[in-house]
């Protein structure tokens, strides 16, 4: 049907109103007074609504509307939030996204929510506790019901126009009627009103926009709007959305308002009015202050609001893929002038470098997304979790706005999702512990990211217990990680470390949020294999940190090419600690394996052309050799290699899916002359 | 009268062999490739087309026939199978014909050594020419390559 082109865009925002609403409850959790909070929450409720309504997705349309009217309670002051109201909200929160994500899967967002509703309908009839407001309450909200028979305007809305024509500001009445055989109402309407948001405000409509956007109306609709822009160009802009056979735009001054205001025919239904108006007013001052205040920054942002664009992810593949080719060219036309030696020819070249190296910038920037996307979730998660294991944590983010590459992004989630929990489990001690220690009740934990050079590093450091080191290694002992020899050897940072292997678990107790020993090995092999490394510091009692350092893309890195006989491959710059040549009596055997010494330390030499099986390998036996210092965490190799060809920028290509699990070759790249070159996976080479 | 299906013919061993067409991506001259460290024996390396890192096989070692000298009339078929994309060494590629489907009989046990289950049938194009059709997805199938490596070993 015709709605799909809507789909994803529906999908998009209701996400983020989702995260919105969730943003906003947490807030509202540690301020619960705060009734703009509350405001913004509504407001997204009702886009959520209104999207849904219009895309046919009926439950979640109506569960959104019980959280909308017990969200309404609340901030018309009728309604207190508490933990009981907070936990369903969050629950009915739960359910939309699951319903969202039936949606994305190609589902129709059907999901059993009668228990929540149950309990919001509780909440809204004041059942669950107090049985006195009960009455007040659902005698308001059946008010709502009836908005068909509102006023024409409300005294708030009024004042907003008087005010507005003082000021000298364009007050109209638009009134806009579709064509009889229009599919979408609905959809027509709210590009109207999408429209008009473009010039100023819509103070009223009637009928009103939740009844517009549900297609509760017959064919036409009307208006109050308050504008800077003229007349006609409104009359044009309305008219110009397809479908709408007429729109009037009748200019309102005070004369005209009065007018409208006592209409002579209609006594019944402004005393009707008058009553419902005199009985909503009194009781909520503050309503209409902090509604205008929340409508201002709306209104302020609406002419800017055009300054992004929403891309499909897989244009921007493709833009890339194609800057990979053209940097192919690039490295190709770099050597050919240099073999051509024609300065025009070089000159242009590195021009063309230079643009080029612009533009890779450029190509890199838009792949980028803030941080932001993957935390956003996890205050909510951290909630969740302290409150399951009665703890109190207070998670602090900074740099959210830190930009990494998507895909990236896509994959690191899981990992911190696992770190945090770990934190929150193992890290902060049980609120008793930590009186009796001398902290505060509350637990911190500090989730940061930042850029330095060209990586990300994301640190996750909590004020708990700290890391126990004796305890680590008596159980890497007892599960046979480490032996009695080593474990007095290693320094506190390869103690950490141990946490990371398989297998391997401090709890006590076996928990429901981490402890089963799956958690950290899984994620330090994700984080490896997206080229990152962690690294945890501990301080016994005071807490520990965890950092998780991470490339900024994954589609081009720096690498030394190197030759091994006539074969070219390519090693990543990140894992190379040290290139150098060695005078061949400089090698030493040990237990029959060559090894040499190195900045006080003695290190395997393993010769790559013999273990990659390169035709027509030789040993050097005289002279010297040259070699690549490789790293993987603490330990160090020195690789044996014929020559270095230099340092390159390469565009990681993968080597398709028949070849897998290859031995040392984690993919593979394009060198200038159009020969592949193998990336060697340094991380293979060291045990 | 059954469908008709467009095979590419190609010749291995002085035997003819057909391929869909739909199957075929394009079809390549030998051309330099590089090495892939510790893969089996008919994994021949990986060539630049076109941007993407292919994969090639040759098809004589793959079937366990003796492998030959390339020469000018050698040719890569790229072929596609689900997502995987490899080259296909062969002695010459030189034909597209149309088969009729009701022509193609089952594969008998043992055709010219190859294992009956990377055959898909023998076409009988006339009374002397005989065409195999291969069964892709088999000739392709990794778990077999996974076996042959831990036999190697």
């Amino acid at each position: 049907m015709e709605l799909n082109q809507y789909l994803s865009m529906f999908i998009d925002e209701s996400r983020e109103h989702l995260q919105a609403m969730n943003d906003n409850l947490l807030s509202l959790e540690s301020s619960p007074e705060d009734v703009s909070i509350v405001h913004n929450i509504f407001r997204s409720a009702h886009t959520l609504k209104g999207m849904s309504a219009t895309m046919g997705f009926e439950d979640l349309a109506s569960l959104t509307h019980e959280m909308e009217n017990v969200l309404d309670l609340v901030r018309n002051h009728k309604l207190k939030m508490d933990s009981f109201i907070f936990d369903w909200i969050f629950k009915s929160l739960d359910a939309l996204e699951a319903m969202v994500e039936d949606i994305i899967q190609g589902g129709t967002g059907k999901l059993d929510v009668t228990a929540i509703v149950a309990a919001l309908k509780s909440i809204v009839s004041g059942d669950y506790l107090k049985g006195g407001a009960a009455a007040a309450e659902s005698g308001s909200a059946s008010a709502k019901q009836g908005a068909a028979k509102e006023p024409l305007l409300d005294e708030f809305q009024l004042s907003i126009i008087q005010q507005s024509i003082e000021a000298g500001m364009m007050v109209c009445l638009i009134e806009v009627s579709v064509r009889e055989d229009c599919v979408l109402k609905a959809a027509r309407a709210y590009m109207v009103f999408n429209a008009l948001e473009q010039h100023g405000e819509v103070i009223k409509s009637t009928p009103s926009v939740e009844d517009i956007e549900q297609e509760r109306f017959d064919r036409s609709f009307s208006v109050f709007f308050v504008s800077g822009t003229d007349k006609e160009t409104l009359e044009k802009q309305v008219s110009s959305v397809s479908e709408i056979e007429k729109a009037t735009v009748t200019l309102v001054d005070q004369a005209k308002l009065d007018e409208l205001m006592n209409p002579p025919a209609a006594p019944a239904q402004q005393e009707v009015a008058a009553a419902s108006a005199v009985a909503e007013a009194p009781p909520e001052p503050a309503k209409p202050a902090s509604q205008a205040e929340a409508k201002k920054p709306a209104a302020g942002n609406a002419p800017v609001s055009n300054r992004t664009i929403r891309v499909d992810i897989e244009r921007l593949d493709t833009l890339m893929n194609l800057f990979s080719e053209l940097l192919i060219d690039r490295v190709r036309l770099e050597q050919l002038a240099s073999e051509v030696k024609r300065s025009d020819l070089t000159e242009t070249v590195e021009h063309m470098t230079r643009v080029s190296s612009d533009l890779q910038n450029i190509v890199l920037k838009l792949r980028m997304v803030p941080i932001d996307t993957v935390f956003n979730r996890f205050p909510r998660m951290i909630r969740d979790v302290a409150k399951t294991l009665d703890k109190k944590v207070d998670l602090v983010i900074t740099g959210a706005d830190t930009e990494l590459d998507r895909t990236v992004i896509d994959e690191i989630g899981d990992p911190l999702v696992h770190l945090l929990r770990n934190s929150v489990d193992h890290g902060v001690e049980p609120r008793a512990d930590r009186i009796e220690a001398g902290k505060s009740e509350t637990g911190t934990i500090n989730l940061r990211a930042y850029h330095s050079g060209n990586h990300v590093f994301i640190e996750i450091e909590d004020d708990g217990r700290g890391i126990n080191r004796d305890k680590v290694l008596s159980i890497a002992m007892k599960n046979g990680i480490v032996t009695q020899d080593q474990a007095s050897k290693m320094s506190d940072e390869e103690v950490y470390l141990l946490l990371f292997a398989s297998g391997f678990s401090t709890a006590d107790k076996i928990s429901d949020i981490s402890g089963r020993g799956v958690g950290l090995d899984v994620v330090k092999t994700k984080i490896e294999s997206l080229g990152g490394v962690v690294e945890v510091s501990s301080k016994w009692g005071k807490g520990s940190k965890f950092s998780v350092q991470l490339p900024l893309t994954l589609s081009i890195i720096s690498a030394m090419l190197i030759r091994l006989s006539q074969e070219k491959y390519a090693i990543p710059l990140s894992s190379i600690v040290e290139t150098s040549a060695i005078k061949t009596d400089q090698v030493r055997v040990v237990h029959g394996n060559p090894m040499i010494h190195y900045r006080n330390s003695v290190i395997p030499l393993v010769s790559l052309g013999k273990l990659f099986d390169v035709p027509n390998t030789e040993d050097a036996t005289e002279g010297e050799i040259q070699i690549v210092v490789i790293r993987k965490g603490e330990k160090l190799a020195a690789l044996i290699v014929d020559e270095f060809i230099g340092q390159q920028e390469i565009v990681l290509k993968s080597l398709g899916k028949y070849l897998t699990n290859l031995f040392a070759v984690s993919g593979a790249t394009i060198l200038g002359d159009g020969q592949v070159a193998l990336i060697i996976d340094t991380n293979a080479l060291i045990k | 009268m059954g469908e008709e299906v467009k095979v590419i013919v190609f010749a291995l061993a002085h035997e003819e062999y057909g391929v869909e067409v739909e199957k075929v991506r394009t079809i390549e001259r030998m051309q330099p490739m590089t090495r892939v460290p510790k893969t089996p024996e008919f994994v021949k390396g990986v060539i630049n087309l076109r941007g993407v890192v292919t994969p090639v096989i040759d098809l004589r070692g793959r079937f366990g026939f003796p492998e030959s000298e390339y020469t000018d009339n050698t040719r890569i078929i790229i072929v596609a199978v689900k997502d995987i994309e490899v080259g296909l060494i062969v002695d010459s590629a030189n034909d597209v014909i149309d088969v009729d489907t009701d022509c193609i009989d089952d594969p008998p046990e043992i055709v010219g050594g190859i294992k009956a289950k990377y055959l898909r049938g023998i076409a009988k194009i006339t009374d002397e020419r005989l065409l195999i059709l291969l069964n892709l997805e088999e000739v392709l199938n990794k778990s077999e390559i996974i076996q042959l490596e831990s036999l190697e070993e």
